[in-house]
């Protein structure tokens, strides 16, 4: 590429110009960058091989309202099921209600159903042993400084305690993590649901949903139209789905994530567009003169076409791999921000692939109509400043 | 001496609007090899049309034109880009140097063009800026250049090819009269020693001087004068 220094001179000929556009440009592929590591991390939500042998079964009408314990067993005896657990929303925020802590009042055999999660048998049989321990994600415990042994005062949003405060205090016993700090729960705190339903007089033996797993994976379908068979036409109808499903459907309440980095993607490169595009033009304008000269030169139309499409293509890409390599030292933030919501941060193969195709096709777009005005410079009228 | 450029009954029309204008009038000319014309006239006369025809810049609206046996009014967009590249070098009144790139580089642009190796690259140029007396401002900006020095370093670009025509359109014009000798010196040389054939417009009737022979154009016709 012997022509390069030619691009590149002209692309620093007005530096302060050069370099804000690049600023622009480096804020669209750092946003672009990190949409899609959130919309990645959130299609990969529950999609791990030990989520497909889950199933959650929770109230039919609406996840807020629990279900009876008495479920348990009843649960536990549908042909197929392996294990049952359950758990309750805690709804926990540490010193700062701002500070959400994801927080589950859990059985005890809720770690038995998610083998993914790593804990020491020591860490294990410390949280078996004391009703008031809790066990934390890694990611937490590493945000917040804690240590094994300390006390965590945790404030519930909705249940209070025997003496009708907000304001729970449990003992840190040990840390929950996982081999690619994928889990969710390493960015949560699980304790212990006979705690939770001793103390708080607002729950009385129920259940905010319940986790099973099947020995079948095949047999999940059928599994789970027997689960919501047990609770037909009951005040407590139940609604049984995969994790995945949940997931999915949960997030589709959310809103669809996708669409909405597509829309707000939309929007950025199109005012990138709009200001790149621009930029280019009068970059053209302003070197009618010495376009011409390369041109007297025997410089082809086609070379001269070629090298100001170059100087298009080498801004975005310029700015696209600072953006996307930028998400990368911000996105190692990003777990701890979301509080374990959103751990794939770093930008993936397939997101470099997305952003420097983005990062191409935008520069020739932007670059054709200058690069085509360029190589309709007529020599002679340029030359004469006409 | 042979015959370099051959323009037969070349006339040169433009149109402003509706308007045509015929800016050269049936001109005839032959330029030998080895040849250093001068073209003087009023302003407006058609110098600088006369002499982007010649350098394959424009094509006449009417004759033909020869350089070296090969009708350049024939050529098309792209062949005549590439006859340029090959056989002609243009110095220009304000120098025209890419204000990005250093002496060295812009004297380097016209080579990217040939099969040279970056090396040889490096070297020509260095040679044509040695010829040129700018050795020593090889990595200097044009900014930090006087206007003789870039002339000069125009000049070194326009060469560095080694082009048998040397197209120059006042040349001198924004020059002090002591860088105007040594740019005129320069020609000289390149004329003398090298071979270049060089055709000059120029306002000067002291630049003129320097050249073999000095041509009169007066509304777009060729007035012959007796050589200098
Ligand atoms: N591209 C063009 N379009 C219209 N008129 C032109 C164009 N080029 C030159 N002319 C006209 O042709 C005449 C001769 O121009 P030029 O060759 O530049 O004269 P000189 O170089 O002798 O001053 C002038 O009247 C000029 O305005
Ligand atoms: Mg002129």
């Amino acid at each position: 590429m012997k022509y390069l220094h030619l691009i590149w001179a002209a692309l620093f000929r007005r530096k302060t110009r050069t370099i804000l556009t690049l600023l622009s440009i480096i804020m669209a592929f750092l946003l672009f960058g990190m949409l899609d590591a959130v919309r990645i991390s959130f299609a990969e939500a529950g999609q791990s091989a030990n989520g497909a042998e889950r199933l959650q079964t929770g109230a039919r009408l609406s996840f807020i309202q629990t279900l009876p314990k008495s479920l348990t067993e009843k649960i536990a005896a549908v042909p197929g099921v392996k294990d049952v657990a359950f758990a309750n929303w805690f709804g926990g925020a540490y010193q700062d209600p701002h500070n959400q802590v994801f927080t589950f009042a859990v059985s005890d055999n809720y770690l038995d159903v998610y083998p993914e999660v790593i804990v020491s048998a020591e860490d294990r049989k410390a949280f078996a042993d004391d009703l008031n321990g809790i066990l934390a994600g890694e990611m937490l415990i590493k945000k917040y400084g804690w240590k094994i042994g300390d006390t965590i005062p945790l404030q519930s949003q909705i249940f209070p305690n025997q003496e009708g405060s907000k304001n729970w205090s449990f003992k840190l016993v040990g840390v929950m993590s996982s081999k690619d700090g994928r889990a969710f729960q390493s960015g949560m705190i699980i304790l212990h649901w006979k705690k939770f339903d001793e103390t708080t007089p607002y729950n009385q033996g129920e259940v905010g949903w319940y986790v099973s797993r099947v020995t079948d994976v095949n047999q999940a379908d059928r599994i789970a139209r027997d689960i919501d068979a047990l609770s037909a036409n009951s005040d407590h109808e139940t609604k049984t789905q995969t994790e995945q499903a949940a997931t999915r459907n949960w997030i589709k309440q959310m809103a669809d994530i996708g669409l909405i980095v597509t829309s707000i993607m939309g929007a950025v490169f199109f005012t990138l567009v709009l200001l790149t595009g621009n930029t280019m033009m009068q970059a053209v304008r302003e070197r009618t003169n010495e376009l011409a000269v390369l041109k007297t030169m025997g410089f082809s139309n086609h070379k001269v076409l070629g090298l100001v499409l170059g100087e298009s293509v080498l801004l975005l890409l310029l700015g696209g791999a600072i953006g996307l390599a930028l998400v990368s030292v911000i996105g190692a933030a990003l777990p701890a921000m979301s509080g374990g919501m959103i751990n794939n941060t770093h930008v993936g193969i397939s997101s470099w692939v997305v952003g420097i195709a983005l990062a191409t096709g935008i520069g020739l777009l932007i670059g054709a109509l200058p690069a085509t005005r360029a190589m309709r410079i007529n020599i002679v009228d340029a030359l004469a400043g006409r | 001496m042979s015959t370099l450029v051959e323009i037969r009954d070349v006339s040169k029309t433009y149109e402003r609007g509706k308007q045509k204008v015929e800016v050269l009038h049936h001109v005839n000319l032959d330029i030998q090899k080895g040849d250093f014309l001068a073209l003087m006239g009023p302003s407006g006369s058609g110098k600088t049309t006369l002499l982007n025809l010649i350098g394959g810049l424009d094509s006449p609206s009417g004759g033909s034109i020869s350089v070296g046996g090969q009708r350049i009014d024939k050529l098309g967009g792209g062949a005549l880009a590439k006859w340029r590249a090959a056989n002609v070098g243009f110095i220009f009144q304000f120098y025209n140097l890419l204000p990005m790139l250093s002496a060295q580089k812009n004297v380097e642009v016209p080579l990217l063009l040939t099969a040279l190796s970056a090396a040889e690259r490096k070297r020509n140029a260095a040679i044509a800026l040695q010829l040129v007396g700018l050795a020593d401002r090889a990595s200097h900006k044009p900014t930090e250049l006087s206007g003789g020095q870039q002339q000069r370093v125009a000049i070194a670009r326009a060469f560095v090819s080694d082009p048998s025509l040397l197209v120059c359109d006042e040349p001198t014009g924004d020059l002090d009269r002591q860088s105007a000798e040594e740019v005129l010196g320069l020609l000289q040389v390149l004329n003398r020693e090298h071979g270049k054939t060089i055709i000059m417009v120029t306002h000067d009737p002291k630049a003129a001087e320097y050249a073999k022979q000095t041509l009169h154009l007066d509304k777009g016709t060729l007035v012959e004068q007796a050589a200098a």
